[in-house]
This record gives structure tokens, sequence and C-alpha cells, in this order.
């Protein structure tokens, strides 16, 4: 206890103690329960992550093993894409409803969802755990893990469409109370987040719920992999959407604001949002240009969608640097590049985002290049896939959501962070971190070399030799960004341990820059984005779904080599 | 909707890059004829091991030039463990799974297609360098994945 709060002889404050008693809220109670999971996810997650960028060097840990290292694989990609990500996002909606809306509508079942959730995780972990679920986070079928697997994924998400309805219920009771106002930004783009969510688990819903559980029961003794796939590729290039767009929200609403300007377009944010809502569904044969059983031309349609959704990408960069332009400048920044030095580099939610936006944008040209047809065949299920996804979701999303984390603890809290120079340090060592990890995963990808594997060495024959200096350089950064997860972490369970109780620091959303636009706009009609999404997504896959489903197949029974 | 200036012309920037990159990836694929492997052809898993092509993979050579390389990718090899091409000329992979997914990729070439039981992938290339390439599943199939390879020999047809 370092608190010098606490004079002597006055009563020691019990509560200094209690993570929630200084919680004021249900909203606020609600998303710093998520955001434990979350926190607690992420650590457990970059634990197993450190095992595998050494394994893959060759590293001879003493509990090394094939076995150990996929079932780590799995949980990895469990904890960190599936339950960090949804339980973070999780908490910045409630954190979002409370702060932009000042009401959340369903507390009962805002706390329905959690222990849904919550327990799905568990049973899921608890599954993996047990060795008989080694199906990686992609389960493909007809590898067959125990049922408990794909039960406790199927309750994280029940759990998680329970928060959308809180989500849902809160915007609308908002809109009843204020008919003539403009929902603020960040809600828009919560709601969008939203949107997309129910859109993109619609496919798994259908993928585990109709083809998967009955055959992992034993009810149907046959699954095609093909189909399942399309239905998981349906869901698995929006949940990326479902990640990266509350990012986006923090990166608007919150960062021109800490960094002293406004926000550049609020019209033209809300349009981002929408089109992010349109395209980020109908696009899923990006994941499957190698997969037998589709025909190119509908590969071809999707690379176009794929290509659509990189334009809202494209304009939040040039928006959110433009508002970092207008806050340089206005903090006094002269000249081409001097307003650069005037941003709170020091602030380590600011540099977090910044860092990520950098980062984003390497992730970005390299989803060009994924999502590029033909040239896929270069790099599709390569090492340069892992390099790809931890720039994107292991960067932009979570440090974004990790810097978030420094910023949101004071104002829930009221407690100042705990050990502020590492809190600074943290982020750019995740930068450096990724990088070093990254880059000669991409290139080792360029030379062949396939991504989740125990070991690139391939009995040692010749081609393989080019890897080993990248997977080599890639455990260095894979250690280096360990010891900045457990930093993290760390500053945030000594804040919670050790500092005082003390005033909040208030929560501002960023101004936009001139008049912000009038309600009413077109861009504000979320039913009706949802119903040109769903026109979409029936454009998209109705005839090779109804293709696949109707041709003469061959389904496959279940296979566990684990 | 009011939009700045420079917001217009970055918007005007990002869709013509866009259409540039879509541009360049339709011309390929009408002259070059660039396309993913997008094979549609079933087949069953449980009988292919004894009647039909994948009974005996192996490679063929038909009177034009063309070769067939009939193959299985199963838990943890590939059937036939060596295969022998031609450089210089189409060599077609016709390869399925009896079991899981699998992937089949020829390192150093942009040869890299999903193979899944009941389907039959399919990929077409030519190998103008003569030498032993290493084939690689990339697709997780079980404990011993990281085993499971094998070698392409192009021969130099003279």
């Amino acid at each position: 206890m370092t608190s010098p709060a606490v004079a002597l002889g006055e009563p020691m404050v019990a509560a200094d103690r209690v993570p929630f008693d200084d919680v004021e809220s249900s909203a606020a109670r609600l998303t710093l329960t998520h955001f434990w999971v979350a926190v607690a996810a992420f650590a457990l997650g970059a634990m197993m992550a450190v095992m595998q960028a050494l394994s893959r060097a060759g590293v001879d840990l003493p509990f090394r093993t094939a076995s150990l290292y996929y079932l780590s694989v799995t949980a990895h990609g469990v904890l960190e894409a599936l339950v960090f990500t949804t339980f973070f996002i999780m908490a910045i909606g409630y954190f979002v409803v409370e702060t932009a809306l000042g009401r959340i509508a369903g507390v009962v079942w805002a706390w329905a969802a959690f222990w849904t959730a919550a327990v799905g995780s568990l049973v899921t972990a608890g599954a993996i755990l047990s060795g008989t679920s080694t199906v990686l986070y992609t389960f493909y079928p007809p590898l067959r893990a125990h049922p408990a697997f794909y039960l406790g994924a199927t309750l994280l998400v029940v759990g998680s469409w329970m928060w959308s309805g809180v989500m849902i219920a809160s915007y609308l009771s908002w809109r009843r109370a204020n008919p003539a106002s403009r929902v603020p930004l960040a809600m828009h783009g919560m709601l969008a987040a939203v949107i997309i969510w129910l859109l993109a688990t619609s496919g798994l819903a259908f993928e585990v719920l109709v083809l998967i559980v009955p055959w992992s029961v034993g009810l149907v003794d046959r699954i095609d992999p093909i189909v399942a796939r399309t239905y998981f590729w349906w869901f698995g290039h929006p949940l990326t959407y479902f990640w990266l767009v509350p990012a986006y929200v923090l990166w608007y609403t919150l960062i021109p604001r800490l960094a002293g300007g406004k926000l550049f377009s609020d019209a033209l944010t809300r349009v981002v949002f929408i089109q992010f809502i349109l395209f980020s569904t109908p696009v899923g044969f990006h994941h499957q240009f190698t997969d037998p059983g589709i025909t190119s031309g509908w590969k071809l349609v999707h690379t176009f969608t794929t290509y659509a959704i990189m334009f809202p990408s494209l304009v939040t960069a040039f928006t959110v640097i433009a508002s970092l332009e207008h806050a340089g400048r206005s903090q006094g920044g002269r000249g081409r590049f001097g307003w650069i030095g005037k941003l709170p580099w020091r602030d380590p939610f600011f540099a977090s985002v910044a860092l990520a936006m950098v980062t984003f944008a390497l992730g970005g040209f390299g989803g060009a290049i994924n999502a590029a047809y033909a040239m896929n065949a270069m790099v599709h299920n390569t090492a340069w896939i892992q390099g790809h996804f931890h720039l994107t979701v292991g960067t932009a999303v979570a440090l974004s959501f990790m810097g978030f984390s420094y910023w949101l603890l004071p104002r829930l809290t009221g407690r100042a962070l705990a050990w502020p120079l590492l809190a600074t340090m943290q982020p750019y060592l995740w930068f450096i971190g990724m990088q070093i990890f990254s880059i000669p995963n991409h290139i080792a990808g360029l030379l062949g070399m396939p991504r989740r594997v125990y070991t690139g060495e391939f009995q040692g024959v010749e081609a393989a030799q080019a890897w080993v200096p990248f997977t080599n350089v890639s455990a260095v950064g894979g250690v280096l960004l360990f010891v900045s997860a457990m930093v993290y972490v760390a500053v945030l369970v000594a804040t919670m341990l050790t500092m005082p109780r003390g005033q909040r620091p208030p929560v501002e959303y960023a101004e936009p820059l001139g008049r912000p636009a009038p309600a009413g706009s077109v861009w504000d009609r979320f039913g009706l984005w949802t119903v040109v999404a769903i026109v979409l997504i029936i454009f998209a896959y109705a005839q090779p779904l109804y293709h696949l489903h109707t041709m003469d197949r061959f389904p496959s029974r279940a296979v566990s080599p684990f | 909707m009011h939009v700045d200036r420079h917001e217009r012309y970055w918007m005007w920037a990002a869709t013509a890059m866009l259409v540039l990159f879509l541009g360049a990836i339709v011309m390929t694929a009408i002259s070059g004829a660039a396309h993913p492997p997008s094979h549609v052809e079933t087949v069953n898993p449980d009988t292919l091991t004894i009647q039909g092509e994948f009974a005996t993979p192996g490679v063929t050579r038909a009177p034009d030039g063309r070769t067939t390389v009939v193959m299985r990718a199963e838990l943890y090899v590939f059937r036939p463990n060596v295969v022998r091409v031609p450089a210089g000329a189409p060599v077609t992979f016709r390869i399925t799974s009896p079991d899981v997914l699998h992937g089949f990729q020829i390192v150093g070439t942009n040869v890299n297609v999903t193979v899944a039981p009941g389907y039959v992938s399919e990929v077409t290339t030519r190998f103008e360098r003569p030498g032993e390439y290493l084939v690689v599943c990339n697709e997780y199939c079980g404990l011993a994945h990281h085993l499971m390879q094998s070698t392409v020999v192009v021969e130099d047809p003279r």
C-alpha cells in the first residue's frame, strides 16, 4: 500500500482495495467487469504465444511437445481473437452507452449476458486445456473437438447477442427521449459494430448450431468441410471488422480531443461506419481462394467487395491524421511536419493509437495482397498470414485497446495509473516487438514457410533452411511482445492494488470541426442500411451456397487426430 | 453533406488506387488466365483408396506432352511421396483427401491449394527450372502436421 492519501490515525478505507466499490453506476460496473475478463484472457493468451514463437524457432523448452504446441495455438487463438476481443468490445459498448447516451436499458439482461459469455468462455477454455479440442480457433470440420468446445463458444456468442440487445435497447430508449437529435458519434460507431456482429454471427450460428453441434454429439455422422468453411468465413471476415470498428470509435471520438484538437469531419465519419456495415460481410471467399468447389467467378466477385471495404479504412486514415494535424497545429506546431512533435507522445493512450495506426497502414497493404484473387496463392496459409493479422488485430486493435485501458481505468475507478513511466514505454515496446515479430514472418511466408507449424525444420531440407533466420528473429520479437504484454497487465493490476481512489478525470469526447451535420440524414438510418447489407450478403452468397448445397456431395466422417 | 476539399481529393485518390488494383487483377485474370485454383468436382472419400484414379496415385503423361499427377493427401503423407515431372511443360495436379483438410503448397512456386475430403482440387502449373521442390501441408491436420511433406522432382526433358 503506497497510498499517500490515507493519513496516520485516519481509519483505513477498506474500499480502497475493493475494485468495484468505487464505481457508481451499473454501466460503469459492467464496463469494469468485462474489462477485467478481457485482460485476464489477454494475459493467458500472451503466455501461450511466447512458447509458440520460441517453438517455431526450434528453442527446446523442457515441456515442448507437438501436442502442447497445437493445444496452445488453439488456446491462443480462442482467448485472444474471441474472448479478449469480445469482452473488451462489450466493455467499450457499456462505456459508450453510459457516457454518450447517459443511460443503459436492461441492466439485468446485461449481467445475464456477462454470465452467459463468461461461463461459455470457461467451458471452451476447459475443453481446449483438456486436450480433447485441439482444432485451432478456426475448428474446420471434419476435425472434431469435444462437444463442450462448441457449446462454450455458442454460449459466448449468445452472451454477445444479449449484449447487442442491450446496446440496441439503450439506443432506442435514447432515441425516444431525443427524437430530433443526432445520435452521438461514438454510439453511431458502436451501433455499426453491433449490426456487423449480428450479420456475421448469423453465418456462424448456422455453421455451429445446424451443421456442427448435431454432428459433434453423434446425431448426424457426416459433415461437408467446404460448406462448413463457407459459413465460417461468412462469419470470419466481418469478425475482423467487429474488432476494428470499436477501435475506430476510440480513434475518432477520443483521440483528437486527447491530442488537443477536434475531429476533422463528423459527417464523413458517420458515412465510414455505414460503409463497414455494408461491405464487411459479402467478402468471405477471399479466405477461400484456394478452395475447391467454389467457382473462380464468385471468388472474383468477393475480390471486388473486399477492395470496396478498403475504402472506408483509407478515409479513416485521412480523417484521423487530419484531426491530429489540427491538434498539433492548435498546440503551436509549425511547418509541414512540425505539428507531429506537438502531439502527446508520452501519453500511453495516444502513443498506442498512433503506433496502432502506423502498423495498420502496413497491415492494410498486406491485406490488399491477401485479397488479390490470384496473387493470394503466394501467401495463402503461409507465415505471411500470421505476420499480417498480428499487425491488424494484434496491433491496430489490441494496442488501441491496451492504450484505452490506461485512459479508462482512472476514469472508472478514480485511481491514477501506477508506474506511469512503464505505461508510457509499453506501447513503444509492443510496436518494436511487433515489427521484429511480424516482418520476418512476412518474409518467411514469401519464402514458402507454412503457418501454424510446431517447427519450421521440415527434416532439414534445403528450402526450409532459408526460413531459419527469420523464425529466429521473429522469436525475439515474440519475447519483446510478451514482456510488453506483462508490463501492461502489471500496470493495471498495480493500479487497482496500490493506488488510492481520488478524483475521476472527466470523460470528454472530441468535438467536430465546424458545424455538426443536422439530424435526420440518410446516414443515420441504421434499419435501411442493415437491409441493404442483407441484400448484398444474399447477392454474394445465395448462388454459390445454393450450388454447394444442391450438388452431388460426399460429406465426411469426424476425425480427431490429436 | 459538407466534405472538405482535401478530404474530397483524398477520396478520389483512394478510389483511383482501388480501381487500379482491381484493374490489374481483372486484366491479369483475362489476359494471363491468372485465376485461383477453383476446380469443382466431388469424389467419395470412403472409397477413393480402393477404386478410381486415387486408388493408384501417380504420374501419367499424355501424348501431347501434358503431365497429370494424381495424388492423395492424407494423415500425414502425400502419396506418391516423390513425383517426377518434366520442366517446361504443363503439369496438372489432381489431389484429394480421405480424412481431413490438408494444404498442398509447392515451396518456391505459386502452387497452393486446399485439399478437402469429398472434393477434387486441381491446379496446373509449368516448372521452368529443373530441381527438387519441397511440398508442405499448410492446413493444420493434426499433431504431426509439421511432418507432412513430399518432393516434386522437376527433370530436364532433354
